[in-house]
């Protein structure tokens, strides 16, 4: 690991921990488009780290690749202090990696308590043999999950529609059930992409309110990518900026705010 | 009498977790064990048991099995007679090699050595999906009918080319031979339809079958919370194709008695079981008891009004049979892809809020 300083305090004199997940020189390329081009930075333990940049920046991707979902062609991803080898997604879930995605993906067949106790899975252990008698272990952690998912579903005041399918759900509810599906599986880092798109300023308000509650009572580090500057300034404690797949500032957010490269890019200056 | 969850408060999960989570459908359901256990067996006779109830039980069975693959966890399959083939062959030759055992454990073992098959041919599923692993479930089905045909061993090189069940008993009563009483049968296959429809419940109501569902609804998602591809769809490869192969050896070897592969585990077999679910409802068990009864009554219901009644000759009633399914089919393809099953949740749902429906 990089010689950093264990700890770390912010703008508003937050401490936060030593880098748990570092991207060191990650490039990205789908064909001849270079998604993300030789980008490097860390994540901290118990942070909000945002990623912001223009559309088709390269956030989502960058993403992806922390999720095992994109491998990237170069560059080398760091996690707990040790180089990790080329995984596939459900192996970094395991890891206490979670996501929600830019484009809701529930389980549109299940009821939202369903969705939830799926982001349990990588705690239950019973195989299928205990699973199809039930008694015993399965039915004990069955039990045992159950009330830690309700646990997550009071926290984002969800209880009411808990036997809801999820197919029925409104936008802005379907984002929160999102959020308790990843958030049930206890996460060391939580990955959100765009969590508050398409929302109107009311469940903005109450998203970021989850997220900071998360964080705090949790400890959760969270990696966030969003648009709305208001929130990104608020919420996050440093700030990644991408454009064109390349990074082109990376700091607290006052930092990140008076940077002329990125003043640049979201003014819309020419490239060259 | 209302039908009500009002004053049956739920203080626990595992009370919340129950099949039933509403008394008066306890109450139904022990009343159905009760009357399928302690009174049907008095009362059937041959002609009810081999028109009926042997059928009915022995499709439900691969119906569960189909539905768990195709119903649950998404992957279409038009496999199910060479599956059933496999449990039949599988059980033959266990019967004749090791006349010692006891049937019951022939006939899980023909399902454990259709499991085994089952994810054989499921593999190619970890690449394709949809039209193109039908398309290759289909091939599987061509092959197995095949392959018994064509491979003398299995048929242990009888002239014919047939399987003939020998006798066995259970209990000291025959359960597969030419000398079966007509209960003897019918609860064998009852036992067997009762353990694989609990068992089917208890795998989809917990986590294998939440990851079967998760890789249905959005397989990307399901990898990235923490399913591993893999092993979810061989494993519903493998629990369908162990029902599938527990129903194809109880066919054989009890309904049957004697079969040739292509006539009695056909491709028409394959598609008749994916009707029932269809019909019955896709992901879900009660669905598949629903479209297995209603398929095997619709035959018998129409042979009865039609023929009986009505006076219609035979051939015409057996096309209009066709006719009917495959109206049916796009029926519920179009409108009510949950089939039977939903339009009883639905009916259930208003009978709840009865007579005050706002
Ligand atoms: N699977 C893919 N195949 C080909 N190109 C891709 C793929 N995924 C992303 N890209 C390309 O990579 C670039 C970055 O896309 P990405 O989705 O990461 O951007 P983003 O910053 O998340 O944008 P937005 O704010 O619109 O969500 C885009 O040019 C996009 O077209
Ligand atoms: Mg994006």
């Amino acid at each position: 690991m990089s010689a950093v300083a264990e700890e770390f305090i912010t703008e508003d004199g937050r401490k936060i921990g030593a880098v748990v997940m570092e991207m060191k020189n990650i490039t990205l390329k789908f064909g001849g488009v270079v998604a993300i081009k030789d980008i490097s930075f860390d994540i901290r333990q118990g942070e909000i780290r945002a990623i912001i940049g223009p559309n088709g920046a390269g956030k989502s991707s960058m993403l992806n690749v922390i999720s095992g979902f994109y491998h990237p062609q170069e560059g080398e991803v760091w996690y707990k202090g040790a180089r990790r080898p080329t995984m596939r997604p459900y192996q970094v879930a395991a890891q206490g990696i979670a996501r929600t995605f830019q484009n809701i993906a529930l389980f549109e067949g299940m009821s939202v308590l369903d969705n939830v106790m799926t982001g349990r899975l990588t705690h239950m252990k019973t195989n299928m043999f205990q699973q199809g008698l039930w008694y015993g272990k399965a039915r004990a952690e069955e039990i045992e999950n159950r009330q830690k998912a309700e646990e997550i579903i009071d926290f984002l005041e969800i209880q009411a529609i808990r036997k809801t399918p999820v197919g029925r759900l409104p936008y802005g509810l379907k984002k929160r059930v999102e959020l308790a599906r990843a958030l049930a599986a206890e996460p060391s880092i939580l990955l959100l992409d765009e969590p508050m798109a398409g929302m109107n300023v009311e469940e903005k308000e109450d998203m970021s309110r989850f997220i900071l509650d998360v964080n705090d009572e949790f400890g959760t580090t969270i990696a966030l990518i969003e648009h709305d500057m208001g929130v990104v300034m608020d919420l996050s404690d440093r700030v990644v900026v991408m454009d064109y797949g390349k990074k082109i500032g990376d700091g607290t957010p006052d930092e990140v705010r008076n940077n002329q490269n990125v003043i640049d890019a979201y003014l819309g200056v020419a490239h060259d | 009498m209302f039908y009500r969850e009002s004053g049956d408060f739920k203080t626990t999960y595992i009370d919340d977790d129950q099949t039933f989570p509403i008394k008066f459908d306890r109450y139904r359901y022990y009343a159905v064990m009760f009357v399928a256990f302690a009174i049907i067996p008095f009362m059937v006779n041959d002609y009810w048991v081999n028109a009926i109830f042997l059928p009915f039980l022995i499709y439900s069975i691969a119906a569960i099995g189909l539905n768990i693959l195709v119903g649950y966890c998404g992957q279409v399959s038009l496999g199910t007679g060479g599956f059933m083939a496999v449990g039949a062959y599988a059980v033959y030759k266990l019967m004749t090699a090791f006349p010692d055992v006891s049937i019951v454990f022939h006939i899980f073992a023909a399902g454990a050595i259709t499991a085994a098959v089952g994810v054989l041919f499921g593999l190619p599923s970890l690449r394709i999906k949809g039209f193109y692993l039908a398309v290759a479930t289909l091939a599987a089905q061509f092959f197995l009918v095949w392959l018994f045909n064509r491979v003398p061993w299995f048929y242990n090189y009888s002239a014919s080319g047939q399987i003939n069940a020998p006798e066995r008993t259970v209990f000291g009563e025959a359960v597969t031979g030419p000398n079966v009483n007509a209960w003897a049968v019918y609860l064998i296959c009852l036992v067997f339809v009762t353990i694989t429809a609990l068992i089917a419940r208890n795998l989809t109501r917990g986590t294998l079958g939440r990851k079967w569902m998760a890789i249905r609804d959005m397989d990307i998602a399901a990898e990235i919370i923490g399913v591993n591809p893999l092993t979810a769809k061989m494993s519903a490869f493998a629990v369908s194709s162990f029902f599938i192969g527990i129903s194809g050896a109880l066919f054989f070897a009890v309904y049957l008695g004697a079969a040739e592969t292509g006539e009695a585990f056909g491709i028409t077999k394959s598609f008749l079981i994916l009707f029932m679910i269809i019909i019955g409802g896709l992901g879900s068990i009660f669905g598949s008891f629903a479209g297995a009864a209603f398929l095997v009554l619709l035959p018998v219901f129409l042979k009865v009004v039609g023929a009986d009644w009505l006076g219609v000759p035979t051939d015409i009633v057996a096309h209009f049979q066709l006719v009917i399914v495959g109206a049916l089919i796009i029926l519920f393809l179009v409108l009510e892809p949950h089939g039977l099953a939903q339009l009883w949740r639905v009916a259930k749902e208003k009978l709840r809020l009865w007579p005050f429906p706002h």
